[in-house]
């Protein structure tokens, strides 16, 4: 098809609804939704999870499945509407000129097809050419998406290759034919913090180099900062604020987008000085949508009467701004710049005595090589090599690391579900690193308690909420009868702040956050004094992880427990730890204090992990690192220091030391070590990668 | 006595229109199938009410053909049942009287469903069952022949004659055959005589009883026994999943007609080999219950230690009255414990079916637990420092459940399946036994001559599994809903 | 890949030994020798010629020194019996003769070498396995691509009751029902013959398209819903949705992304359908007269042909296992993931 020229928008959607039918009712997904992109133009669609940002990028591209139609308004692409065009007409638009990258990478490969003859498809669908320049043409596209070896990569099957070179091949796919617009759903969600940052990267200099406009669908403020020219919020089906990203980002005009960045923990926040603020009460669900204002019920600046009237609230302009509007009434009335009303203040706990002490830990794993085959070769897997830390009462120690780090085994050895290889871990001058937990007793194993990570995952889909807890009550021994631990359960239930008739609840109907709480209410039933919390947040949506995280801190104050905080998103971990330790396949490569370890020197590890975590403020300045390749496999590590396949620095240690040895661990000032070659000269060199701009 | 026609007065009014209704419905399904394949794709037209547009021409055309004779061929159908019932005796034929036979057992399905539709909501995934056609259909003939067994094997209703009766003059005797002159009882043999002049309706009617008996509560067993040792199997893994794995793929490996030819023999059963499987395989449930309250309640010490003794002490006198048999090698209890006996012949066909199907439930379950074990509950029940068994049996299998229900429903009419061959080889029960299995058997030896002894057991079978099959789709469709 | 082979074929080698162990030790129970005795011998014999006809020709050695015999890695016996006679297992001159030396037997049933009599009848089995294969396999494919391409539409629906139908009818109904229908005069549709012994040496459309059709149908079904689960199972997968999404046209999506992996459930499916084949194999053929394999395994199991039966039991066991490694194997080859992994 050839391609026309056209220099108005690219896409203009003008009151979108689309709406999902099941058998008992119409669930409407997406209401009155307008935007505009521009061409060249990226444009950010920000919502937390159920808000129809992807079904609006579904309904871009027409494929709303069987249930899914749209119900009103229009999307024109290049002034062509798409909702009348033909099967045939919408056949040759996908793929020429509007492509989707997605979430996962390796669904949204086929499996059984070679990815040179799946990237070549596409040419030789739109442009009819022959498949030798059509795989000519792949071999060009995938050299610019940055892969190492690219002939060899096309001759492969996705599975051959990591989660950031599939994604990088789903980037290529969508280049293949130059289109004009570009839709990403969460392109980087499933990708590890380093990757994610190098993928954003691509994503944004091919987006310059082809012209390609972008719709950018995420839920990660910081990212969408990162990669937009515009931003849209969107809540509940319908855009709440759009402008551009200085002024949506500084000059908010919607109570929900201002919600939504007080509750995420930018550089400045602090537990105890500037506490977080939560968003009240839940997301709605489709059919459960308030009357008036969808944000009302969870509104600062809800007002009875005029934002639960029944009517929809429009869309208004506001003066002033380049194409900013805001979907509020009182948005004229509110003053913006108020300052944040500071939460109780409180005092940082003192950290107590040692309770928990890591001896050189050493974790490792046979595995078969090939696991289909069985067969003779085992090969060792070093989970943890040589952990070494102390935690205290009351104390918050961070655990930070992408996945294959080594921190999921860690867990699993504390908890007593491994046994550890070498090494001590003692609790209250106990060693119990070599007792599997059938052999600890019950006082042990009530004390040194786990919160998970996934909410959907960490409760029994078929017991009911208050017997799961009545359950952890009776095997730790707590209470004298029944009437007794049920009368605990409900007291636990306050504790993290869920409704006593929850109990008979089944967890299905609750929400992710909710389920979260009673996990950190089973964790506590025995009077927890350690608890492991695995990346505790991290499924849930952002305006739902600063309630869950500050109860977490609430609980962890009260009771003085030792907080072991495992997690991959270092702005969190700034927020609430007290100590930071970062680990990389399986090496502790740095420990200290939050502060030490957030300034220079940096082991060059955390150097990059802290430039590449997005921030959502505009006042921050970043240095820009990024890292060459993926994390090495943990069955297959590097040889000498772990670090030194991706490390800037490495020409800096003279006789290629990194690629011999495993360097020493170094104690830098008080209480901070790092596990490097540079020398110190080098270190005290570095930067500080986060600066706040003076305002 | 007159012999009745099929349908008698009413067949006259009524047969031709059902004749037409159902050749319109064989060939609209037929041009709807073909016209398919070149109908469009269909395309989203998306009206500003949120309606679909209904697709016109001559595929919508059929379709409501289709639909309009599917309508008429069950309005007819109804029309011969409950005319059946309602009409005096003779008035309305074969199909009209076998409709009055079955009186009580559509006052049951009338009742069942009013029932079950009227507080579906409060029902659970039964409940829910009625909101699929498919489910619906499978649940009606289902329960069609469980009532049918009910009603002949408890109360002695619906059939006409004794199973075992024959009545001279009637051997081999077509559907609607009156009976001699000056013989008493039902003047009718409704689907007429077989060979040894017995009347087949009846035969029909009890062998569902058997079927019905063995059939679920082989299954039953054989869930026992597939859970016991899917679940430490797939659990634990490693050298015990790889023993028991091997154990259960030998057994899956045996030619079944093979295995029941070697074990369903009386020359084997002299040996004493099935009452030592049937000592082993049956001691399962006991194991299973004891297990499943024993980590349950293990905190609370005196409420495990009396549940457990009632649960044990119940289900281990039924174990021995079960196992102790007199003429056998385990004759142990004294008569007045031993609550019953089996007889060896049918307690050889229980044991060898459920031998059967025990490994493909292990299978089964076995890779539920493979896949649930790594979930996050277990996890925290893990760290909890539950005992293995309770996380098996309480954090598990109760989320295994699903296609579990869905597989034991398919898995009854699979067990149906066999034991009707084992009929068809004459292997196991008696002879005169009127299971359809061995009435298709002799039946089918004068097949070309005489069709109507073997094709009602053979139709009573299909209905049977098909309504167990259709059941568990509906089911299944169900279960994934949520 | 070449150790993977070699691994399931050590399994597969341990598990048909212990299987014709278990065979072997059910047709050696007392009993059955006692029967053998009296059906060969005759029905009247005292319990003392019983056992001294057994003795004499080697039944009461123990259980292991039989089979082992029998495999042919233990020196056949030689027994001066309590008639005086001198009998051998072996022919003059070899001492060891089991089923590993090619002797397995005398059938007492047939008077002939089993051998040769599995020979034959397997051949007829042969025949009619493959045509069944030839309806079913690509029947069943057909039906679940065509009923899973597009899930929940009328095509779907049809063809999924029509599956459904067919894996709720077990030969020895539909066998029952399609005699009745095309084979007797009832309801004026008689195209076929009921019987298919002629088609033994002279298989024709007329006397062979029953049985293999009763056989095939019944596996049909279940190969057809297995595929269709496949299927839609492929067809909501997020591939699909980016092929769909890069403009390819849905023939093409379901001709070059969809069938390929679709089809790797389903042939595993088949190859583990072929053992289930040999059930249906053993009632049509007894249904319909068809004296092949199956038909022999009857005749040889209520008979107490114990050397016959000995026979039948190896052939069949192989058969599942051969089966079951081309079903690995096939999968792995199938199955890209796999295969370089």
């Amino acid at each position: 098809m050839e391609k026309q020229d056209y220099d108005g928008p690219i896409l203009e959607i003008d009151k979108l609804s689309i709406s999902f039918f099941t058998r008992l009712r119409e669930i409407p997904a997406v209401m009155d939704f307008s935007a505009t992109v521009m061409p060249g133009e990226a444009l950010g669609l920000v919502g937390e999870s159920g808000c129809g940002k992807s079904t609006v990028a579904l309904g871009v591209m027409q494929d709303l499945g069987v249930n899914g139609r749209i119900v009103g308004g229009s999307i024109k692409f290049k002034g062509r509407d798409l909702n009348t065009m033909s099967q045939d007409e919408l056949r040759d638009i996908r793929g020429s000129e509007i492509a989707m990258i997605y979430q996962e990478p390796m669904a949204s490969l086929n499996p059984a097809m070679k990815i040179g003859k799946q990237l070549a498809e596409v040419p030789m669908i739109h442009e009819g050419v022959s498949e030798d320049e059509a795989m000519k043409r792949a071999l060009e596209v995938v050299t610019d998406v940055k892969l190492p070896d690219p002939q060899r990569i096309l001759k492969s099957y996705p599975h051959q290759l990591s989660g950031g070179q599939q994604q990088r091949i789903v980037i290529a796919m969508a280049l293949m034919s130059k289109p004009s617009l570009l839709i990403l759903d969460e392109p980087t969600t499933a990708l590890d913090v380093t990757v994610e940052a190098a993928v954003v990267e691509l994503v944004k200099d091919l987006g310059k180099k082809y012209g390609t406009s972008m719709l950018f669908i995420s839920h990660n403020l910081g990212l969408v900062l990162e990669t937009c020219d515009r931003i849209c919020v969107m809540y509940s089906g319908e855009a709440v604020e759009r402008g551009s990203i200085e002024d949506v980002f500084d000059k908010m005009q919607h109570p929900y987008t201002q919600a939504l960045f007080r509750s995420i923990p930018l550089p400045g926040a602090d537990k105890n000085a500037r506490p977080l603020v939560a968003i009240p009460g839940n997301f709605p669900l489709p059919h459960e949508r308030p009357q008036g204002c969808n944000f009302g019920p969870r509104c600062d600046y809800f007002e009875e009467g005029r934002c639960d009237a029944d009517m929809s609230i429009p869309m208004e302009i506001i003066e002033g701004h380049d194409r900013h509007q805001s979907r509020c009434l009182k948005f004229k009335e509110i003053d913006w710049n108020a300052p944040i009303e500071v939460g109780e203040q409180k005092e940082k706990a003192a950290a107590g005595d040692v309770v928990l002490k890591m001896d050189n830990l050493k974790k490792y794993y046979e595995v078969a090589a090939n696991a289909l085959f069985g067969g003779g070769d085992k090969k060792v897997v070093k989970a943890n090599e040589t952990l070494s830390f102390e935690a205290r009462e009351s104390e918050t120690l961070a655990i930070v690391g992408e996945s294959g780090c080594g921190k999921s085994t860690f867990a699993k050895v504390l908890m007593g579900l491994e046994t550890a290889t070498d090494g001590q871990i003692i609790l209250d001058n106990r060693s119990i690193g070599d007792t599997p937990i059938e052999d600890r007793d019950t006082k042990t194993v009530a004390d040194v308690q786990m919160v998970f990570q996934n909410p959907f995952d960490t409760l029994n889909p078929s017991m009911t909420v208050g017997r799961q807890i009545i359950r952890a009550l009776e095997i730790f021994g707590v209470g004298d009868s029944d009437a007794d631990r049920k009368d605990r359960m409900l007291k636990l239930l306050d504790l993290v702040k869920l409704p006593r008739a929850f109990a008979d609840r089944m967890p299905r109907q609750l929400s992710g956050g909710q389920k979260q709480r009673v996990g950190i209410a089973r964790a506590f039933a025995g009077d927890a004094r350690i608890v492991v919390a695995d990346e505790p947040v991290s499924a849930l949506d952002v305006s739902v992880q600063a309630a869950v995280t500050d109860l977490l801190m609430e609980i962890q104050r009260e009771h003085k427990t030792t907080l072991l905080f495992i997690s991959h998103d270092l702005s969190i971990v700034r927020y609430l730890s007290d100590r930071v330790m970062v680990m990389y396949l399986g090496h502790v490569v740095e420990l200290g204090t939050t502060d030490q370890v957030f300034a220079p020197p940096y082991h060059p590890y955390t150097e990059a992990l802290l430039s590449a975590v997005p921030i959502a403020d505009t006042s921050v300045e970043k240095k820009h690192i990024v890292l060459e390749g993926d994390i090495p496999s943990a069955m297959n590590p590097p040889s000498g220091c772990p670090f030194q396949t991706r490390c800037r620095w490495k020409d800096k240690v003279a006789g290629g030391l990194c690629e011999k040895e495993v360097p020493a661990v170094r104690m830098m000032a008080d209480g901070h070590q790092i596990k490097c070659h540079l020398s110190d000269d080098a270190l005290a060199e570095m930067d500080q990668v986060i600066k706040i701009a003076a305002e | 006595m007159e012999p009745l026609t099929w349908t008698g007065n009413v067949g006259d009014f009524l047969n031709p229109i059902f004749w037409i209704a159902a050749v319109i419905l064989l060939v609209s399904v037929i041009a709807q199938i073909i016209l398919s394949f070149f109908a469009e794709e269909m395309t989203l037209q998306a009206n500003p009410d949120g309606t679909l547009m209904r697709r016109g021409g001559l595929f919508g055309l059929v379709e409501r053909l289709t639909k309009y004779s599917f309508f008429a061929v069950v309005l007819i159908v109804l029309a011969y049942i409950i005319l059946g019932v309602v009409l005096p005796y003779g008035s309305v034929g074969i199909v009209g009287n076998m409709a009055k036979q079955f009186t009580p057992v559509w006052l049951a399905l009338i009742a069942t469903f009013a029932l079950s539709i009227t507080f579906k909501r409060s029902l659970g995934l039964y409940g829910k069952l009625f909101d699929s056609t498919v489910g619906m259909i499978g649940f009606g003939l289902v329960m069609f022949w469980v009532f049918t067994a009910g009603f002949a094997g408890m109360f002695d209703m619906l059939a006409t004659h004794d199973p075992l009766q024959q009545i001279s003059g009637l051997k081999n005797k077509l559907p609607g055959v009156p009976l001699p002159e000056g013989v008493e009882g039902y003047p009718h043999y409704l689907l007429g005589g077989d060979n040894l002049a017995r009347d087949v309706f009846s035969r029909m009617v009890y062998g569902s009883v058997i079927v019905i008996a063995i059939a679920p509560l082989a299954t039953v067993f054989a869930f026992m026994v597939g859970i016991t040792l899917g679940l430490p199997a797939g659990y634990y893994g490693g050298r015990l999943d790889t023993i028991l794995s091997f154990l259960a793929n030998l057994i899956l490996a045996f030619p079944v007609i093979l295995l029941f030819y070697l074990l369903v023999t009386p020359e084997i059963v002299a040996t004493g080999i099935p009452t030592f499987m049937a000592t082993v395989l049956f001691i399962f449930p006991l194991v299973f219950f004891g297990v499943l309250i024993n980590s349950r309640y293990h905190t609370q010490p005196t409420q495990r230690t009396i549940m457990l003794a009632v649960v044990l002490g119940v289900l281990g006198l039924l174990y021995l009255s079960l196992i102790s048999q007199e003429g056998t090698v385990f004759n142990f209890m004294p008569a007045a414990l031993d609550l019953f006996d089996i007889s060896s012949g049918i307690l050889v066909v229980f044991v060898s079916v459920v031998f059967v199907n025990s490994p493909t439930v292990f299978r089964i379950v076995r890779g539920l637990a493979l896949d649930l074990r790594t979930r996050d509950y277990v996890a925290a029940a893990q760290t909890r420092g539950e005992s293995s068994w309770y996380v098996m049996l309480w954090e598990i299998l109760p989320n295994a459940r699903g296609p579990l229900i869905v597989d034991f429903c398919l898995r009854i009419g699979y067990t149906t399946i066999l034991l009707g061959t084992l009929g068809f080889f004459g292997l196991g029960l008696p002879p005169e036994s009127p299971d359809w299995g061995s009435t298709i058997n002799e039946g089918r030896k004068l097949l070309l001559i005489f069709v109507h002894p073997a094709l009602p057991p053979a139709l009573a079978l299909l209905s049977l599994v098909l309504g167990l099959n259709l059941l568990a789709d509906g089911l299944r469709e169900e279960s994934l809903k949520d | 890949m070449g150790l993977f082979i070699l691994r399931r074929l050590g399994v597969m080698i341990l598990t048909a030994l212990c299987l014709t162990f278990i065979v072997f030790w059910l047709t050696n129970l007392y009993p059955n020798l006692e029967k053998l005795a009296k059906t060969q011998g005759n029905f009247r014999m005292s319990d003392e010629a019983v056992t001294s006809y057994l003795t004499n020709r080697g039944y009461t050695q123990s259980l292991p020194v039989k089979y082992g015999q029998w495999l042919g890695v233990l020196p056949g016996w030689e027994i001066e019996g309590s008639d005086g006679e001198l009998r051998r297992r072996c022919e003059e001159g070899q001492n060891y003769c089991g089923v590993l030396q090619g002797y397995w037997g005398y059938s007492t049933v047939f008077k002939e070498d089993v051998s040769k009599i599995i020979a034959t009848r397997l051949a007829l089995t042969g025949k009619l396995m493959f045509w069944v294969l030839m309806v079913m396999v690509p029947g069943a494919l057909i039906i679940g691509i065509l009923a899973g391409m597009r899930e929940g539409s009328k095509l779907d629906r049809s063809l999924s009751t029509f599956s459904i139908m067919t894996t709720a009818t077990p030969e020895y109904v539909s066998g029952v029902v399609l005699i009745a229908v095309f084979a007797t005069p009832l309801f004026g549709m008689q195209y076929f013959k009921g019987t298919a012994t002629s088609a033994m040496d002279d298989a024709n459309f007329q006397n062979f398209f029953l049985p293999v059709i009763t056989i095939a149908l019944y596996g049909m079904g279940y190969i057809a819903r297995m595929t269709r689960a496949s299927m839609t199972e492929v067809m909501t997968a997020q591939y699909i949705r980016t092929a769909r999404l890069k403009g390819v046209k849905f023939r093409t999506i379901v001709i070059k992304h969809a069938l390929r992996n679709a089809l790797i459930a389903p042939f595993t499916v088949i190859m583990l359908q072929i053992p289930w084949l040999l059930n249906g194999v053993v009632i049509v053929e007894t249904l319909f007269n068809y004296k092949g394999f199956g038909w022999t395994l009857v005749q040889a199991a209520s008979n107490n042909d114990i050397e016959l039966l000995l026979g039948v039991s190896v052939v069949s066991v192989f058969v599942v296992l051969l089966t079951q490694l081309i079903s690995d194997i096939g999968y792995v080859f199938l199955n890209p993931r796999i295969r370089i992994s």
